[in-house]
């Protein structure tokens, strides 16, 4: 059996990369790849406890971030299309327009 | 016999003028205003009339209750404040009456008389209260009306400051007046005068008790050294010339300037107790004589003359105080009044006829131009200087007697003062009234100018024929047993001092020298012979001073000058009034405007206070000028703080999970 501590040095690895991602990269697609990721590291330090403790309430915590993660991603999407259509770019640091 | 009454008149009178006065016409402003006058001095003749046994006192209500401790509001009189209260409510009647034709004239005239009503107020709480707190009140309403009547014509800058000046410098004498009042709270736990007088007879004059008495007697004197303008607090009272004539006459020189001689008469009991601050007012009193009577000598001003005599005359009374003769001190305060009060208002006569004019050497010549102001000032003057048989002649001969039975050296002092004062008050008499006129043609101008030398109007006239009367016959009420009289004064006013005295002094064995000697003083025949003398001395060092005043001012009109130029130092020295007015600023005011300007304002003020608060300010916008870089409104930013601070806390966590 795999212990405990190997899933979640991978789930923070995971979060780690996508916050790095989030930090770093421009393109409006990619952040928003990046926040996935980091969705999906916690969601699997979620399940790994829901392992190890045989409890499910982890498991089940673990659908809704995945709903939530779906509406968001629909509507971010949606969002980012709207943004291409205005600005010809996906440049955030071009999409400055609330910045004074 | 409803003494409150007396007071509370003219505060009525002082209420009207001031709340309506401004619409009432002049005629019923002074309607009024010698209305309620008029009607405390009738008040107090009726009270004058009733008063049977000795004393009377009433209490009208309590004012302050707190455990053991009562102050009430009360009311005291017996022969010494019967003296005062008529001498004030009459004095002042008249001065009320004379204002009238003075102010006529003048802008502010209903608030002259509401001021003027107003002293009349406190100055009758001073003398009737029943006890030191009551007198504390009219002793500081007093010293307010004095302020506001110096300054009253308040444009002026020097009568302003004039104004601030009393009221400065007799706060430095209340603060003494009101150490004293607590002084007697702790240890006699009452201001009541007969609780706190029959507490301090009680007491053994040679033990503990001698410390405290002697404390609470220099403490008051400090207070009467302040209200009353003797060395070192007598710097007020000629810049109080300032204000109108009939206040000079009525405040600084009639009333409120002899309160503290009252003050400390009525403290005969704590006084006579303590010896040795009996001597330090015996000392001042001389001393303050002297010297304000030096300065006199070369004033020009005609008030500022009049306002040195009068502290000289206060030094007299002083003197008398300290040599325990306490009703030869009150008869003096009384003749002074009638006296130095006709001489101001002959003196404002004066300057009222001349256009404003004060300076004796634009004078001259006015005899015959304001005969009724020459007869009535001359009166005056000669009873000043002590002729007889005019009343100075009479109070002062008594305190000289009376010094004399303590020390040769007051008694000389005094003499010499005495020829000091008929030396100056003849030169001005000499100056003003004989002669050439040396001033020019009175333009009608300024604030008295009606054009050409003119006698005042009648209603000035009559209180100053009255003043004259009295000024001639008023001392013959204490004519001396040497002389064939029977000192009806001594009679009436003495009961008083001694009644608190022990008669037979079986239990209180140990009477002071100065006691016994008193005791002796009051048995004429024995020492006619010797008192005789002394009159006489006293007499011809008054004539000495007429003689010489006469000879350097009309005979050899020369001769002043060249004296001045012989002794240049020394003339410049009195002509600066000894340079005390400097050597204060340089010793008192320089260093407490220095100190709270460069120290209080500048150093603390604006060194800390204002420091703080700009300080603080200045440090808060530093920081968030720092801070503010964080907000950048770049989005990557912001997440990266987010991510640091998560981390952050992470690693807070962990670091307390390892512990």
């Amino acid at each position: 059996m795999v212990p405990l501590s190997y899933y979640l040095v991978l789930s923070g690895i995971l979060f780690a990369c996508g916050v790095t991602g989030f930090l770093i990269k421009r393109n409006l697609i990619t952040i928003f790849m990046s926040i996935e990721l980091m969705l999906n590291g916690v969601n699997l330090s979620f399940v790994a406890f829901a392992a190890h403790w045989h409890a499910l309430s982890g498991q089940v915590f673990v659908f809704f971030v995945m709903v939530v993660a779906a509406a968001e991603s629909a509507v971010g999407l949606a969002i980012i299309i709207a943004v291409f259509r205005t600005r010809e770019t996906l440049n955030v640091d071009q999409v400055n327009l609330l910045k004074l | 016999m409803r003494l409150w009454l007396i007071p509370i008149l003219p505060l009525l009178g002082a209420a009207i003028n001031g709340l309506f006065g401004r619409r009432f016409s002049r005629q019923l402003v002074a309607l009024v205003a010698l209305g309620f006058c008029g009607a405390a001095f009738a008040w107090a003749l009726w009270a004058a009339a009733k008063l049977s046994g000795g004393s009377y006192s009433e209490t009208i209500a309590p004012w302050i209750r707190a455990g053991a401790f009562q102050v009430n509001f009360s009311f005291y009189l017996d022969h010494l404040s019967l003296v005062m209260l008529l001498v004030v409510t009459g004095v002042g009647f008249l001065i009320h009456v004379y204002s009238v034709g003075y102010m006529w004239e003048e802008g502010g005239f209903y608030r002259f008389f509401c001021y003027l009503n107003l002293f009349m107020f406190f100055m009758l709480t001073l003398v009737l209260g029943g006890n030191y707190l009551l007198m504390f009140i009219g002793w500081e309403g007093v010293g307010l009306a004095s302020y506001l009547l110096i300054g009253f014509w308040f444009t002026r800058d020097s009568a302003a400051s004039a104004g601030k000046k009393a009221f400065i410098v007799n706060r430095v004498g209340d603060f003494g007046f009101l150490i004293a009042l607590f002084l007697m709270i702790r240890h006699f736990g009452s201001l009541n005068f007969d609780q706190v007088f029959g507490m301090a007879s009680r007491m053994n004059p040679e033990t503990a008790g001698a410390g405290l008495l002697t404390t609470i007697g220099l403490l008051l004197m400090v207070g009467a050294c302040g209200k009353s303008a003797q060395i070192p607090l007598y710097v007020w009272l000629p810049d109080a010339m300032e204000g109108p004539t009939p206040v000079s006459a009525l405040i600084h020189a009639a009333t409120m300037v002899t309160a503290g001689v009252y003050m400390v008469a009525r403290s005969h009991a704590i006084f006579e107790r303590a010896p040795m601050a009996l001597t330090v007012v015996a000392v001042i009193g001389t001393l303050t004589a002297l010297f304000a009577a030096t300065i006199g000598v070369c004033q020009t001003d005609i008030k500022k003359v009049l306002a040195y005599s009068t502290i000289s005359q206060l030094g007299y009374m002083f003197l008398a105080c300290g040599v325990a003769a306490f009703s030869a001190g009150i008869f003096h305060l009384m003749t002074h009044a009638f006296f130095k009060g006709l001489l101001f208002l002959a003196a404002g006569s004066v300057i009222h006829s001349i256009g404003g004019e004060q300076d004796m050497r634009k004078m001259g010549g006015l005899r015959k131009k304001i005969p009724v102001t020459f007869w009535t000032m001359t009166a005056a003057t000669f009873a000043i200087a002590g002729f007889p048989p005019f009343a100075g002649f009479f109070s002062k001969d008594e305190i000289l007697w009376r010094a004399y039975q303590v020390s040769w050296a007051y008694w000389l002092i005094g003499v010499f003062t005495a020829f000091l004062t008929a030396f100056y008050m003849f030169r001005l008499w000499f100056l003003t009234f004989f002669g050439e006129y040396r001033g020019e043609e009175p333009r009608a101008h300024g604030e008295h100018g009606h054009g050409g030398i003119h006698e005042s109007p009648r209603v000035m006239l009559v209180p100053l024929v009255i003043l004259a009367g009295l000024s001639i016959a008023g001392g013959w009420v204490g004519i001396p047993g040497s002389l064939g009289g029977g000192n009806q004064f001594e009679r009436f006013v003495g009961p008083v001092f001694h009644a608190a005295i022990p008669a037979g002094g079986g239990e209180h064995g140990r009477e002071t020298a100065r006691q016994e000697r008193e005791a002796e003083g009051s048995e004429p025949e024995t020492n006619a012979g010797t008192e005789l003398m002394f009159t006489g001395i006293s007499v011809s060092a008054a004539l000495l001073g007429l003689l010489l005043s006469w000879w350097l001012y009309c005979k050899r009109t020369e001769l002043p000058g060249r004296i001045a130029r012989a002794v240049d130092g020394f003339y410049e020295a009195v002509l600066h009034k000894y340079y005390v007015d400097e050597l204060y600023a340089i010793l008192f005011v320089k260093p407490l405007i220095d100190g709270s300007s460069k120290i209080l304002w500048q150093g603390i003020d604006r060194g800390v206070i204002d420091a703080t608060l700009d300080n603080s300010a200045d440090g808060a916008r530093e920081v968030s000028d720092t801070i503010r870089h964080m907000q950048s409104g770049n989005l990557r930013s912001y997440a990266g703080w987010v991510a640091a601070g998560a981390a952050g806390v992470i690693v807070y966590m962990i670091w307390i999970g390892v512990r």
